[in-house]
């Protein structure tokens, strides 16, 4: 009876200690983002005087600005568009890609998957103008396939080391059942696993959505036409050479986070434990 | 390979002169790169206008930030895809580099043309930063490669209400170094900052350093530097290094100029926490946004040494460039020429608060951005010395200035370093 | 058969072979060439010098050595308290404890604010002069008025501020990929070693941080390939270089490329030797975790 006790209050204790270290955590979080909210709703001369987090006055009307703005958007479906092809593509080349380097047995596949990684680690500020020349050649340049053919590029080594370092994870008995089954491998990457590798699914999308979506400067330089530029193009016009209009460029940035924060919202939900054991030992 | 390079050259050539005799009629669009967000709605304004007044149909896309712009219209350059006008960022060796490239219209003919009538539309000194004179150090052509939209100079500005809660007179900013360098300690005492800029975008130091040389030397022995003549460890540039020295130690400086940022300076500004600023005209418009109260002057940064004038940095603004393989250039010269007439001038002045390179422009414009123009006279630039320092060496001088400030490095280990790298840049060059 | 099956195994890795091999393979390559000349990256003609440009990084380039020495400072610190924190939080999270969604969601908001929100609040925070001078206050309160600082404005400390704040904003990734990887230990391993006896310690060293190596390898080398190549905030918090304080190879890299005499092709060689440096550091890091394992 006393030692529950002592193991009850000491739980209590830890899990306290734990919450104390995680609201912590969670505040200097939370503060740039409502610092952002509600500096967009401020105005601009006040923005800098009042440094509080509840405005005196709440100007919704910066939203209403900011999408009004010419281009915005369009920008914003833009943006979606590119995302959207970008990482659907991504998770299907880079997962059929980290299956076969995880599983299967062929010639230079060592070789390969050292060039994938090799290839993450060179900078691009200085190959921009390269891909321009390429596209230039391909007559893809100002075009949106282009565009993403390029993105899905920069996303696939990361992504492809990422789904080989978790369907490693995967215990092989699992697929050894498919195949007894008679699963093909395309059936095995399909039905076996795909869905056990749900939580890496998860972080590949939302790391390729937030690259893609934060994408701008290869934006700017292969597309000439307004029309097809993505929304952080608008946004770094709202950020001015010299004047910036601050309530409207939080607005804008505001709006921008929005779609990326609802991407991980909905991926994080499968990020949660049970899969594997469940479907290994059951 | 070549076959195929052939091919596309003569379909290209074909769908040209195609298109070139269908054109007769029918007005052709100009196309325009610029980066200036700040000017984009005034310009897509004044292409309405033009429309309608021409029927040629305008068209300004705008590249921001200025950065990756400059990376398009290079990118741009090597692939032919320039447009018929676009804007160069950077400094005269880009510049000359795209007129050797061969991208770039000489604009001195239709300048000159009707006895000067466009040229003498403008200040001299806007249009000195596109012109290149008779025997350049740049060998290029003797002639004027663009058309300056509005100019700029930067200079200090001094918060008038701060001066009179510190007992100085609102009307009389400080003339010399030693005034300046006195109301240091009392600012402090105050427990106010005194001189913002954003120092931790090096460019501005060099500017303010510039300014100084030309005061304490001249701009003879400026030059003289570098063409690699006068070495950096000469006493009068050593005097140069010592005035951010003495300006730290005066306390006339904001605390953390070092890594400020231009945009927070000119927050610390706008909303009077900061006695001075050091910043370009552009300011005008910015203060404006965020404190439109503002009571500040406009004054020449003091001077160190009466030997020679003061000089601060001025001239062209922003400019546009006609490209020489467009199509369109006639049609393009006329445009920047109807630019940069008078109204047009004034409408820009007066919406974006720039100052007009157009001379007959400069009465209709607010008193605060008139000041800005009224030290014209003192204005040089980098762009037209003739001659343009090696980027290695001016980066060891911004930094050694830095260095100097948080009192990591004496003006003598400085003046050192910089001419070490001087040294080891020319003897590349031979 | 064999064959077949080979050929059906490299369909597999084809479509990325062939994004791959044009849109990356062929711009590296052009990069590396450029590496090879005295460009200024408009004129149509361009000066070979062969391995000039790479000589002068190696050999004479204090600066990019000082950048180079400042980035592994930030990548250093990211490596370990980054990522132990990043660790922790991810094992706070995986416990049954409560608010444990909330908590989930609002880690991973550094990472999706824009790096423009990150540099204005964090010098807000931070600054004395600008700003609120949060740090500092917090310092004197807790009792330690002598430890108050301009800790950005002073050479001593700007780095490791920076590299702080660059934690702050990276943490969610290790968090993220941690979390997801104690997903895929088995409930089942736990339970018959609890029955065994074992306390929470002993789970954590015999059971977790074995399984857990190949996610932290993965974690490792994507904070590497992320702190090396940070300069954003740099630029947000403390405007540039500071007299080389705060330089990094990706801005050394953008100012070979403009300036008043621009140098592309030194730029060009410049990344090139960057990614040698990084896909070697890289590599001994996955070898090592392979024989780790």
């Amino acid at each position: 009876m006393k030692y529950a006790l002592y193991y009850k209050s000491k739980k209590v204790f830890i899990n306290t200690l734990i919450h104390i270290f995680l609201i912590s955590v969670a505040i200097t979080c939370l503060y740039p983002l409502l610092w952002m909210i509600v500096s967009s709703l401020k105005t601009q001369d006040i923005i800098f005087k009042d440094i509080s987090l509840i405005p005196q006055q709440l100007h919704f009307e910066n939203y209403a600005n900011a999408l009004r703005e010419e281009g915005f958007g369009r920008s914003f479906v833009n943006s979606i568009f590119y995302t959207s092809v970008s990482v659907f593509s991504v998770v299907i080349i880079a997962s059929l890609a980290g299956f076969a380097f995880s599983r299967l047995r062929f010639l230079g596949r060592t070789v390969l998957f050292y060039m994938f990684m090799a290839a993450m680690m060179i900078p691009i500020p200085a190959s921009f103008v390269p891909l321009y020349f390429l596209l230039n050649k391909l007559h893809l340049r100002d075009t949106p396939a282009g565009y993403i053919l390029c993105m899905i590029s920069v996303g696939l080594s990361v992504s492809i080391f990422l789904f080989k370092t978790f369907f490693d994870k995967i215990p092989r008995e699992l697929e050894d059942v498919a195949r007894i089954d008679g699963c093909s491998k395309m059936g095995i990457w399909w039905h076996v696993a795909l869905p056990l590798a749900k939580p890496v699914l998860a972080v590949v999308i939302v790391l390729n959505a937030l690259n893609v979506w934060n994408e701008y400067i290869l934006a700017l330089i292969i597309f000439d036409s307004r029309k097809f530029m993505p929304l952080q193009v608008a946004l770094q016009i709202f950020q001015g050479e010299f004047v910036t209009n601050y309530p409207l460029l939080m607005a804008g940035l505001t709006i921008a986070a929005l779609p990326i924060i609802i991407v991980y919202l909905l991926m994080q939900k499968y990020i949660i434990k049970g899969i594997t054991s469940g479907a290994v030992f059951g | 390979m070549w076959f195929k390079h052939a091919l596309v050259c003569a379909f290209v050539l074909f769908s040209v002169l195609g298109c070139s005799e269908k054109r007769i009629d029918t007005k052709p669009t100009i196309n325009i790169w610029h980066w200036m967000t700040d000017r984009d709605p005034a310009f897509q304004e004044l292409a309405k206008k033009y429309e309608v007044l021409t029927g040629v149909r305008v068209n300004f896309e705008l590249y921001a930030p200025s950065e990756a712009y400059s990376q398009k219209i290079r990118a741009a350059a090597q692939g032919m895809n320039l447009p018929d006008i676009f804007g160069i960022l950077g400094e005269k060796r880009d510049f000359v580099s795209f007129i050797k490239a061969g991208h770039i219209l000489d604009l001195t003919p239709y300048m000159e043309a009707n006895a000067n009538n466009w040229k003498n539309n403008f200040f001299p000194k806007a249009l000195a930063v596109n012109e290149f004179a008779p025997g350049n150090s740049y060998g290029i052509n003797p002639g004027i490669f663009g058309a300056p939209i509005d100019i700029m100079t930067i200079q200090m500005v001094y918060n008038k209400k701060l001066f009179s809660q510190l007992g100085f007179d609102p009307n009389r900013p400080p003339k010399t170094m030693q005034e300046f360098l006195d109301m240091g300690a009392k600012i402090k005492a105050a427990g106010m900052q005194g001189l913002v800029s954003g120092w931790g975008e090096v460019w501005m130091i060099d500017c303010l350093a510039n300014n100084y040389a030309f005061n304490i030397m001249g701009e003879d022995k400026v030059l003289a530097t570098i063409r690699g003549e006068v070495p950096y460890t000469d006493p009068d540039w050593i005097k140069v290094f010592d005035i951010f020295k003495q300006m730290n130690d005066s306390g006339v400086l904001a605390q953390g100029i070092v890594t400020m940022i231009n945009k927070s300076a000119e927050q610390l500004f706008a909303n009077e926490k900061a006695v001075f600023a050091f910043n370009g005209s552009w300011c005008v418009n910015v203060y404006k946004g965020m404190n439109p109260h503002l009571e500040y002057g406009v004054m020449l940064p003091p001077q160190a040494s009466s030997e020679h004038p003061m000089a601060i940095w001025g001239g062209a603004g922003s400019s546009f460039m006609v490209n020489a393989h467009s199509r369109n250039k006639e049609e393009a010269v006329k445009f920047l020429t109807w630019l940069t007439d008078q109204d047009q001038q004034v409408y820009l002045a007066q919406v974006t608060n720039n100052l007009p390179a157009n001379k007959s422009s400069l009465s209709k414009i607010p008193e605060i951005l008139a000041q800005f123009a009224r030290e014209m006279d003192y204005a040089t630039h980098p762009n037209v010395w003739g001659n343009s320092e090696f980027s290695l060496v001016i980066e060891a001088f911004d930094y050694g200035i830095q260095s100097i400030i948080i009192g990591e490095k004496t003006p003598e280990q400085v003046a050192i370093d910089v001419q070490k790298i001087k040294e080891r840049e020319l003897a590349k060059k031979r | 058969m064999k064959i077949k099956d080979t050929l059906e195994n490299y369909v597999f890795v084809l479509p990325a072979v062939a994004i791959f091999s044009i849109f990356y393979i062929i711009p590296f390559i052009w990069v590396f060439r450029l590496g090879l000349f005295d460009w200024d990256g408009i004129s149509f003609t361009k000066t070979f010098v062969g391995l000039q440009n790479f000589k002068e990084i190696f050999l004479q380039d204090r600066n990019w050595w000082q950048a180079m020495w400042n980035a592994s400072y930030i990548t250093l610190i990211a490596l370990t308290l980054q990522n132990i924190f990043a660790f922790m939080l991810a094992l706070a999270c995986d416990r049954e404890i409560r608010m444990k969604n909330f908590y989930r969601v609002i880690f991973f908001i550094p990472p999706v604010l824009s790096e423009i929100v990150v540099g204005m609040v964090w010098r807000f925070i931070i600054n004395d002069i600008e700003g609120a001078n949060i740090i500092n206050r917090l310092l004197a309160g807790a009792g330690f008025p002598n430890l108050m600082h301009h800790w950005l404005s002073d050479p001593k400390t700007v780095l490791t501020t920076v590299a702080a704040v660059h934690c702050w904003k990276g943490f969610g990734w290790g968090f993220l990929i941690f979390l997801a990887g104690l997903q895929t230990i088995p409930h089942q391993l736990y339970e018959s070693a609890q029955v065994d006896g074992a306390n929470a310690w002993q789970l954590l060293k015999k059971i977790t941080i074995p399984l857990m190596i190949p996610v932290m390898v993965l974690v490792a080398i994507l904070t590497v390939l992320g702190s090396m190549q940070a300069f954003a905030l740099i630029l947000g918090l403390v405007g540039g270089e500071f007299a080389g304080h705060t330089s990094v190879p990706v801005l050394r890299i953008l100012s070979s490329m403009r300036g008043s005499s621009p140098r592309f092709g030194y730029a060009c060689a410049q990344g090139i030797s960057f990614g040698m440096i990084l896909v070697i550091i890289s590599f001994i890091q996955y070898r090592f975790s392979n024989k780790g394992q």
